[in-house]
């Protein structure tokens, strides 16, 4: 059947911002589905609120909107461009739960909009457990036992039927947010409770355990003549009982026997019909009983996943792009298969390697919560590894994790006393370090049926960790011999590893084995194990005997990614290192990518002209430099992980394009830094280093509190802290000093209440170009990536602007950069402060690109190429007249106990963007993409801590003005009231009840504005910022926020709310500039 | 057992001189046949005893083999047929609930050796561009140039009769998934559709299947003729799966001819090359084969894609049939006969029966059993 001809404009709906169980896999599959919609001819019209997507740039859909992804701003872009269809089964949970709410209201009947892929009633189907339950009973297939239940009545009476353990899940919500699995009557209350809360339609399903069977996931494509095909198998590592987006999981299954996998796969496929997916890609999970094969069916979803992201690159076959295509009415036998081009995408791929993906958690980030995996999600990204046995992808896919881990080999925390029961307990509880406990058992004499019984890894797996143990036992017995060192490097040691075992460092390894000449050959992922030609040169490395590359005698740059995503460091690196390959590819250069994270758009095959799926590593990564012999490499744009290897490559003489990684290093050393800043007469808050808790103290009496202390040689913010007096400074250096023994301990004046700003710029080595200048909502001392900010800026004074720019060319130029750079400022007392300059990529290059409409990224690259900005034409700072707000995207509802204070060290997991002609419509858009309701009228909480008070009048003066009542604790309401602004009391929850958090619980109030000051927070205030948290309620924990919000608020209800797409943004002049920006200056700290 | 383990070294010579070093994880000695890769990720246990591998040694493109062990139940004939099993990594290790047996284990009792340790993607691309060949597996010697002679000096594929070397001796009566006795010649059964298979080298599944479909099945030798295939009543006739060049089985070709018209004729695999030759067609050798579990085929009746299993190096030219057939299914990949229909026939080249693989074409026993029940 060919495509469908009566279709001309196709809506796509994106997943929004990156959060824990949504991340950059839907990048990864809705930039497919937009390229691929496009080739065949259609207008494509795009929502998502991420500026950090590749699907969101200009030049991907006809007509994009970064705006809030909620029914109401989608129906005003079905209004607006009047689609023909809409594609919800790409944007993950999100796009499609808003294709549910826009097809319940009847906004797309309304509007004629025909859902593709999967109708209404087939995701109501796939999604409402009772309904899918019955379908499955229809088609003869088992679930596990349960009931649904909308109270705890319900719950006690179900769970009485089933017995425990008890696996909790609520309905309608992301990643198994309020799911749990409960073994007692105590915990059945804790968890369902919370379950009901969390579930949009307030209904928990109450499900009999199949804890510690065997997990399975198959991706399934169906077509609409109802051919179906099975992508890609997978097995869990991890037994029923942990999230699959927790799991270590292999792709192809493993221990299934062909009877039983036809089995599951007849399974599939009759469950496709059943639920009447009509064309694109599902994912069906199943659970096999390891000692009876008995199967169940665990749940199916009707749309592109996390999984199919994984079976892409796992496989080579492009799920996302081959559903879009089937969306639009091909069959999957008139689809060719890219890779082998002679044949069609009606088949099953063949693998000939063994895929392993480890998720990568960040525990560190919440110490509140325990490290304990459950069916809700908790890790932030993760990496895959390829490998021609288990053995070798599994070691691959270790040190790809970059958790300072080289193999199976290192220590852990806390293994010495007690050990025994301590293994025990980490091997009956899912932890992120999980797989390395059983290493540790395993070596410490536990036998693999133990291990089983405590963790339920079928043996098959075990088995392969204890045969790397007893290599590594014989390699450390053995004298090293060239056989043995051959041997390792097959079964995927690293040569860190090696050295670990030998004494030697992993140069001395890498420099025998070169003498040996024992190095890895590449292999191809070709979907069809090697049957037919492959053309497409996606590689992996393996100790074997042929190697497929064929390094081109043309002009090509390597581009170095950032491997998994965490905290800190995500899709935005990704995203640069994309354009990187784009503008390689404009420039006629060949692009060759080398990273290790399924979920991105990097790691698409054709994104570059090679991919190297690999760890980024020093070792591996210089392996690939050896085989492609590359003419420049790009380290400046995949953040920390590559700088990290900068020093290594170059010692290795490999030809680092851009900015030097010296001039990288004399920025990031804070001595050499201190050195550029007296030269080039510029501010720094004064700072000292002490190595002991006398030295720290004397320092920041010299300084003068409050001082920013943090340990050296850490990264991202960690352990960093804003001190307010001796006493506490005491207690931080204690836990410091553990954390980081023997390094300095930094300590900077604190500049309170001052503006952060956020720079990025870019030079050529002569001529340097600010593209943006970023104005942060929360005052400095919130890491910049959890901050808000503004471009372009709303409160600083056009001399203060000149500043910012100068500054920043003085120091482009002494620094010698070539491409990217970011400075960070802060204004205080009209002083302007530097902080920290990186040269190279920062997190807010997608969003500058976004809201002035210029590719920096690109240009960068193109300047490391030795392209002047001249030439490129980028000479002259844009200032757009739309405002851009960017918004971090926080993940304290997944870490139970943690606080959402935000502080110097970054927890946001993603971010979204408001663009708008105001700056309070801009905001209020940012908030609504962010999850949460912009209110019109109602109450607005406000508790602030004493320093706050004074600023807090203006912001609750406004918001009275604007209708709202004010909620006040009882300081609060009385300095309030003492300025003549009306406030009630309400109770702190120590006070007894009706209390706050019963206000929140009972929908009283619409906003929480909340400070505290320093480290630690009082219950009290504690108990109120997790009540806004759990019921959504919009909050801020800053006075510049609660200013912002108040300016939103104003906007929200005085002003109309249009949705535009960027290319109109870009085009014309829009609307001028609605300056209402009183309350958002306030009294203190703006300049 | 050192992990790195140093069993018996093991050679693999190609007859164009290619030579492979690994190891022996099963068996020992010397093995000669048609070197073929199959690209199944499931099924070894199925394809070692699958008895058209008579005269080929098999290479599995999936690294990891042995992950099961071998059990009961996934049994595809009685005997090993294949000449030799290559793999890259073996699992010393099995885990599956239903095993009674390592791999290792089964293949050493059958005396067959079973090598691994060398690039078998590399040994794979080597195949697909020279196309098949035959290939000398050896544990005992390290002479590469007799081996090669060996090699070199050995029958191919091509003009044997490979069926007689797997076919049953006598007949017998697939009951209850086991084979039973019978002497000839077999009273007419009263009630069930009776299926008379000619076992040229039968999978079990098929009797499986057919079996499950109601049906009574009765097996008879290759050698089998016409009249003594008529003898047995049959509602219906199944030509079977089997090892060897097509052509070399004029005595076959005959019986086919023989029965067609007489009763409902289904040809699978070997069968459909024979069907195709009783109906004046000819085969011809592939480059390097099909053998697999994700070979697409359309059907075209229906228009629909079916994944099936795969396992031959001929193929029927299609056109040599000429209109005494009509086709049925065509191979997506390479666009050759995957299927026909003719007066009272049908045949396919793929496997219905699956074991291992897709099931997608099952149904292709419930129309034969249709079609013997029209007929009755």
């Amino acid at each position: 059947m060919p495509k469908r001809t009566d279709l001309k404009k196709i809506l796509l709906i994106g997943s929004g911002p990156i959060i824990i169980s949504q991340a950059c896999e839907f990048d990864y599959s809705g930039t497919q589905a937009v390229k691929a919609l496009r080739e065949e001819g259609y207008e494509v019209v795009l929502i998502n609120s991420n500026p950090a997507t590749i699907m969101t740039d200009p030049e991907m859909a006809d007509r994009t909107y970064v705006e809030p992804i909620t029914p109401e701003a989608v129906e005003k872009i079905i209004a607006r461009e009047r689609p023909d269809a809409l594609l919800p089964t790409l944007g993950g949970q999100t796009g499609l739960n808003t294709a549910v709410a826009l097809a319940e209201s009847g906004v797309l009947a309304k509007y004629g909009v025909e859902m593709l892929g999967a109708s209404l009633p087939v995701i109501h189907k796939a999604e409402d457990r009772e309904k899918f339950r019955h379908a499955m009973e229809r088609i003869g297939l088992a679930m596990p036992k349960s009931g649904f239940a909308r109270n705890m009545e319900d719950v006690r009476r179900i769970a009485e039927d089933i017995g425990f353990p008890i696996i909790i899940r609520a309905a309608f919500t992301l990643g198994g947010t309020g799911s749990g699995v409960a073994y007692n009557r105590e915990e059945l209350e804790e968890i369902a409770k919370a379950g009901l809360e969390a579930s949009m339609i307030s209904e928990v399903m109450v499900e009999q355990s199949a804890l510690g069977w065997k997990e399975y996931e198959l991706e399934v494509m169906r077509d609409r003549a109802d051919n179906v095909v099975i992508i890609c198998s997978i097995e869990n590592f991890d037994a029923m009982g942990v999230h699959t987006g927790e799991s270590i999981t292999v792709a192809p299954a493993q221990t299934l026997t062909d009877r039983e996998y036809q089995k599951m796969r007849n399974a599939a496929i009759a469950i496709m019909r059943e639920i009447g997916v009509e064309t694109g890609g599902s994912n069906v999970q199943f659970a096999v009983h390891p000692n009876t094969g008995e199967m169940i069916v665990v749940e199916m979803n009707p749309r592109v996943s996390r999984s199919s992201a994984l079976a892409s690159k796992a496989t080579g076959f492009p799920i996302a792009k081959i559903a879009a295509k089937l969306a639009v009415g091909y069959t999957l036998d008139e689809i060719p298969n890219d890779i082998t081009r002679e044949t069609m995408a009606s088949f099953e791929p063949a693998l000939d390697y063994v895929v392993t993906k480890i998720p990568r958690w960040t525990f560190e980030k919440f110490p509140e919560t325990e490290d304990f995996l459950t069916t809700s999600m908790k890790s932030v990204g993760e990496t895959m590894a390829i490998g021609r046995t288990f053995k070798e992808s599994l070691q691959k896919a270790i040190r790809s994790l970059e958790i300072g881990r080289f193999g199976l080999g290192q220590a852990l925390p806390d293994t010495e006393p007690a050990k025994s029961e301590l293994l025990t307990s980490k091997l009956v509880k899912p932890n992120s370090l999980r797989l390395f406990y059983i290493a540790e058992a395993l070596r410490s004499g536990m036998t693999v049926d133990d291990v089983y019984e405590k963790t339920k890894v079928d043996p098959w797996f075990l088995h392969q960790i204890q045969e790397i143990l007893e290599a590594e036992e014989e390699l450390a017995g053995s004298k090293p011999s060239v056989e043995l060192l051959r041997d390792a490097k097959k079964m995927g040691f690293s040569d860190r590893a090696l050295g670990a075992l030998w004494n030697k460092t992993e140069f001395e390894i890498r420099d025998w084995r070169k003498r040996e000449n024992i190095a890895p050959v590449y292999k191809l992922v070709d979907t069809c194990a090697a049957e037919f030609e492959a053309y497409t040169p996606y590689y992996y490395s393996t100790y074997e005997q042929e190697t497929e590359i064929r390094p081109s005698a043309k002009k090509k740059v390597a581009i170095i990614g950032g491997g998994p995503n965490r905290i800190g460091q995500g899709i935005e690196f990704d995203y640069c290192c994309v354009h990187a390959s784009f503008a390689l590819s404009e420039e006629g250069v060949e692009s060759i990518m080398i990273n290790s994270n399924p979920e991105t758009v990097s790691t698409d095959y054709d994104t570059s002209d090679k991919l190297f799926f690999e760890p980024v590593t020093l070792e591996d990564v210089l392996h690939i430099l050896e085989a492609e012999k590359p003419d420049g490499v790009i380290v400046q744009f995949g953040g920390q992980t590559p700088l990290n290897l900068a020093t290594g490559l170059e010692e290795a003489g490999v030809p680092i394009i851009g900015t030097s990684p010296a001039a990288i290093d004399r920025a990031e050393n804070r001595d050499r830094f201190q050195e550029i800043v007296s030269k080039l007469n510029l501010k720094q808050p004064d700072n000292d280093t002490a190595m002991d808790v006398e030295g720290a103290l004397a320092a920041a009496d010299r300084i003068g509190y409050p001082v920013l202390v943090r340990p050296s040689y850490v990264l991202g913010g960690r352990s960093m802290e804003i001190v307010y007096d001796p006493e506490t400074l005491r207690s931080f250096m204690a836990r410091a000093l553990l954390v980081s023994p023997g390094h300095p301990i930094l300590i900077d004046r604190f500049l309170e209440d001052a503006v952060e700003i956020d720079v990025d710029a870019i030079s050529d080595g002569r001529t340097t170009v600010v593209a943006g200048i970023m104005e942060h909502i929360e005052e400095a001392g919130i890491h910049s990536g959890d901050s808000a900010c503004i471009l372009p800026p709303v409160t600083i004074a056009p001399s203060m602007m000149e500043r910012i720019e100068a500054q920043t060319k003085m120091l482009a130029a002494e620094l010698g950069v070539v491409g990217l750079m970011n400075i960070q400022y802060a204004i205080k007392d009209k002083e302007l402060y530097v902080l920290e300059v990186n040269p190279r990529a920062s997190r807010t290059v997608p969003f500058v690109s976004k809201a002035v409409g210029v590719p920096l990224a690109k240009l960068a690259t193109k300047v490391m190429l030795g392209k002047t900005l001249q030439e490129l034409g980028f000479t002259q700072t844009v200032i757009p007249k739309h405002v851009s707000v960017k918004e971090a995207v926080f993940p304290f509802n997944r870490f139970p106990g943690a606080d959402i204070i935000l502080g110097p060290e970054m927890k946001s997991t993603g971010e979204v963007m408001g663009i708008d002609r105001s700056f309070g419509m801009a905001f209020a858009k940012s908030q609504l993409a962010a999850g949460f309701n912009m209110p019109t009228s109602g109450s607005v909480f406000i508790s602030v801590h004493d320093r706050h008070k004074e600023g807090i009048a203006d912001v609750a003066a406004s918001l009275a003005k604007l209708g709202f009542n004010i909620l006040a604790t009882s300081g609060t309401a009385a300095y309030l009231n003492g300025r003549g602004i009306a406030a009630t009391t309400v109770r702190k929850v120590s006070e007894g009840r009706p209390h706050v958090v019963d206000l929140i619980k009972n929908g009283d109030i619409q906003m929480v504005i909340n400070t505290s000051v320093g480290r630690k927070s009082t219950q009290d205030a504690y108990s109120i910022r997790h009540g806004a948290l759990s019921y959504n309620i919009i909050y801020t924990t800053t006075l510049a926020g609660a200013r912002a919000l108040t300016e939103a608020a104003k906007a929200w209800k005085e002003e109309d709310w249009g949705a535009y797409p960027l290319q109109e943004y870009y085009k014309k002049q829009h609307l001028p500039l609605l300056p209402s920006l009183d309350t958002l200056k306030g009294t203190s700290g703006r300049n | 057992m050192s992990p790195f383990k140093k069993n018996r070294r093991a050679l693999l010579v190609l007859e164009d001189g290619t030579v492979f070093e690994g190891s022996a994880f099963a068996g020992e000695g010397e093995a000669l046949g048609e070197v073929v890769f199959n690209t199944g990720m499931t099924g070894y246990q199925e394809i070692v005893t699958d008895p058209s591998y008579k005269g080929q040694i098999v290479a599995m493109t999936y690294p990891l083999i042995g992950n099961t062990g071998v059990n009961n139940e996934d049994m595809e004939s009685a005997v090993l047929h294949l000449e030799g099993f290559i793999v890259r990594e073996y699992q010393s290790h099995p885990s599956n609930w239903r095993m009674t047996k390592s791999l290792k284990a089964y293949l050493e009792d059958a005396g067959k050796i079973g090598m691994e340790g060398l690039d078998t993607r590399a040994l794979t691309r080597r195949l697909r561009l020279s196309g098949s060949m035959k290939g000398i597996l050896s544990t005992v010697s390290r002479d590469i140039p007799s081996l090669l002679t060996k090699v070199q000096n050995a029958p191919g594929l091509v003009g044997r009769d490979l069926v007689q070397e797997v076919s049953c001796t006598k007949p017998y009566r697939w009951d209850k998934g086991a084979p039973e006795a019978v002497s000839l010649p077999v009273g007419k059964s009263p009630g069930n559709p009776r299926v008379v298979v000619l076992d040229c080298g039968v999978k079990y599944n098929i009797l499986r299947i057919l079996e499950s479909n109601g049906c009574e099945v009765i097996v008879l030798p290759a050698g089998a003729t016409g009249r003594q295939i008529l003898s047995c009543s049959p509602d219906g006739i199944l030509f079977s799966n089997g090892p060897g060049d097509p052509a070399a089985l004029p005595y076959i070709v005959e019986a086919a001819r023989n029965v067609l018209g007489k009763a409902p004729v289904f040809g699978i695999c070997l069968g459909h090359q024979i069907l195709a030759q009783a109906l004046g067609g000819k085969t011809r050798k592939l480059k390097f084969g099909h053998h697999g579990i994700n070979q697409p085929v359309k059907n075209l009746k229906t228009g629909r894609v079916e994944i099936t299993s795969q396992n031959h190096g001929f193929a029927v030219v299609l056109e040599s049939v000429g209109h005494k057939a009509s086709p049925t299914f065509t191979n997506l990949n390479d666009g050759t006969s995957e299927g026909m229909k003719a007066e009272g026939a049908m045949s396919v080249q793929y496997h219905p029966e699956a074991a291992p693989g897709p099931r997608d074409a099952e149904y292709l026993f419930a129309d034969f059993v249709a079609l013997m029940k029209k007929r009755r």
